[in-house]
């Protein structure tokens, strides 16, 4: 049978948390088809069919998905889940929100957050903010299935040329209806797929601090992150919080400034390939797991950071 | 309206969990347990919403051992009215516990459950939108703001890019996000009262829901160890071994 994989998309564009879905179901094994439900969402539907490995996109265009609120979406995917193996879903706000609503409505168990695949039936999620790491099987007709980015990588966004396919849209539940948005607007790369990060903590003492940071970002090409401590002093938005709690990142650099590394914080990052810390406590956890520590005072050190990077580009 | 609040006993957020040498879970003899933070949040926000006079009663509800009692007196003495236990011993996964909550939300009748976004034992974060699924209700998962009007609530939640605002139609569940609220401490009086404040006992076959695990555990593991520590003792050393040793700039 085949998997299904629901594409994180913007309508316009598909979202990178897309492509690490489609290699995880790669590694199940199986025809691998995306649903893409949205408004006006034919740009997206074209861009996952050229993802490498996806044979069938499926695009449910119309009004009511334009959000993809959970009630709507999770119907629509009730109604396509009979004719699949796997429904596999990132584990992003969206992801989370949705999927659930669909195992329960199908009376299965989801497995959340899979950061590897064992077989088709057994998967790795992390436990305990990823102190402990739970291997898992389920025995449930359909596997429903959220995706923890960091654990897979990207598939390939060329070489694929599936068929598009339209289906009809569900009949709308009329529970929730989107008000508003605000959306963090940046030219700097997502947290979730940048290359580099670098993100400030208590340590920063204010919002206009992290002007520091965003000079040396912009010099690395690097995403700007928060601890939870930056965020509920209300420094930076919500959405820029690296922790269990928030997003779970695994970056080749990253870089945590004023941060002390409470292990909620180091759960959403301690899978990045490098990491930096610059603190002025050398007792700082954030230490033990750094590979390359500075001790000092951060409104020294990290306009000494950007002057030298000066130097060596 | 009534608000019903679920809450979870876990191991506290601040104990450092161990794996155990037979790779069956955790750790969990000798170990301090609280009440999950983001049903603290639930609380607070329930017990908020009686002060303000939108609530009239807030009812709280942990399925778990004997100790889960516990947890459901720690919420009455922030504020809430009376508990309801599901007493087990056994595992009981998100599915199950959103099976339970149905059957007591049958019971119960309440306008809006509030609870947790995700458990940090488990980090599952599933049994707020299985509830609501199961109801055939409306969520408002990862809420930073609850606005409570005629017959609908309005729910800001924080998402990936930023936050999104919701109406919902009533009855509504709504899970908890950090920045919610921030909850208060029971003072000496209030925990002495709770004291007085009943707790009911009940069990999933009284209720009548199978609680059987879908998922079996096969095994618990450490995750590999990063071996860190290292110091420089320069700026410009740094910024070296970043790009000469470590080559990711």
């Amino acid at each position: 049978m085949a998997l299904l994989v629901i594409a994180e998309h913007a309508n316009s564009e598909l979202k990178a948390a897309t492509l690490n879905v489609v290699t995880a179901a790669k590694e199940i094994g199986g025809e691998i088809h995306v649903l893409v439900a949205g408004s006006n969402a034919k740009p997206a539907a074209e861009a996952a069919a050229k993802v490498a490995g996806v044979s069938k996109v499926l695009l449910a265009d119309a009004p009511i998905y334009e959000h993809r609120l959970a009630e709507d979406l999770a119907a629509l995917v009730v109604k396509l889940a009979p004719g699949y193996s796997h429904v596999l879903a990132p584990a992003t706000t969206s992801g989370k929100n949705f999927l659930p609503r669909v195992a329960a409505l199908l009376d299965v168990a989801q497995i959340s957050d899979i950061s590897a695949v064992v077989s088709p039936d057994t998967f790795v999620r992390p436990i305990y903010a990823g102190n402990a790491l739970a291997t898992v099987q389920s025995k449930d007709a359909t596997k429903i299935i959220t995706v923890r980015g960091t654990g897979f990588a990207a598939a390939d966004a060329t070489g694929g040329s599936a068929g598009i396919e339209t289906i009809e849209a569900a009949p709308s539940s009329g529970l929730s209806t989107f008000v508003s948005q605000e959306l963090s607007k940046s030219e700097r790369p997502e947290l979730t797929s940048a290359r580099v990060i670098i993100s400030g903590g208590r340590g920063m003492q204010n919002g206009e601090n992290f002007k520091l940071l965003e000079e040396v970002a912009d010099k690395l090409g690097a995403a700007v992150g928060a601890s939870r401590a930056a965020v509920d002093a209300g420094f930076v938005p919500n959405d820029y919080q690296v922790g269990q709690t928030g997003k779970i990142v695994a970056p080749e650099l990253y870089v945590a400034v004023g941060i002390s590394g409470a292990i909620q914080h180091l759960a959403g990052m301690k899978d990045s390939k490098v990491i930096v810390a610059i603190n002025k406590d050398e007792e700082a956890p954030i230490f033990q797991i750094a590979d390359y520590g500075v001790v000092g005072d951060l409104f020294k050190l990290v306009p000494e950071l950007s002057a030298e990077l000066d130097k060596v580009k | 309206m009534k608000v019903l609040v679920a809450v979870k006993r876990v191991v506290d957020y601040n104990v450092k969990i161990r794996v155990k040498a037979d790779k069956t879970g955790v750790e969990t003899a000798n170990v301090k347990f609280s009440m999950n933070p983001f049903d603290e949040i639930a609380v607070e926000q329930a017990v908020r919403l009686k002060e303000a006079g939108t609530a009239t009663e807030v009812v709280v509800v942990s399925i778990g051992p004997a100790q889960a009692q516990e947890t459901i007196r720690t919420a009455l003495a922030m504020g809430a009215d009376r508990g309801i236990h599901v007493q087990t011993d056994a595992e009981v996964q998100p599915l199950a516990v959103a099976k339970l909550l149905k059957a007591i939300v049958a019971n119960e009748n309440p306008t809006l459950v509030i609870v947790g976004k995700q458990a940090i034992d488990d980090d599952c974060s599933q049994t707020g939108q299985m509830l609501a699924a199961l109801l055939g209700w409306s969520q408002g998962t990862f809420a930073s703001k609850v606005d409570l009007k005629d017959g609908t609530v309005a729910v800001t939640r924080e998402v990936d890019g930023g936050l999104e605002t919701v109406d919902l139609k009533l009855p509504a569940i709504v899970t908890t996000d950090l920045r919610l609220n921030e909850p208060r401490y029971a003072s000496l009086p209030n925990i002495m009262k709770a004291k007085k404040k009943p707790i009911d006992a009940t069990t999933a076959e009284a209720l009548g829901v199978d609680i059987a695990s879908r998922l079996i555990t096969l095994k618990v593991e450490e995750p590999a160890k990063r071996q860190g520590g290292k110091k420089v003792g320069s700026i410009a050393e740094l910024v070296d071994k970043l790009k000469n040793e470590a080559r990711v700039i």
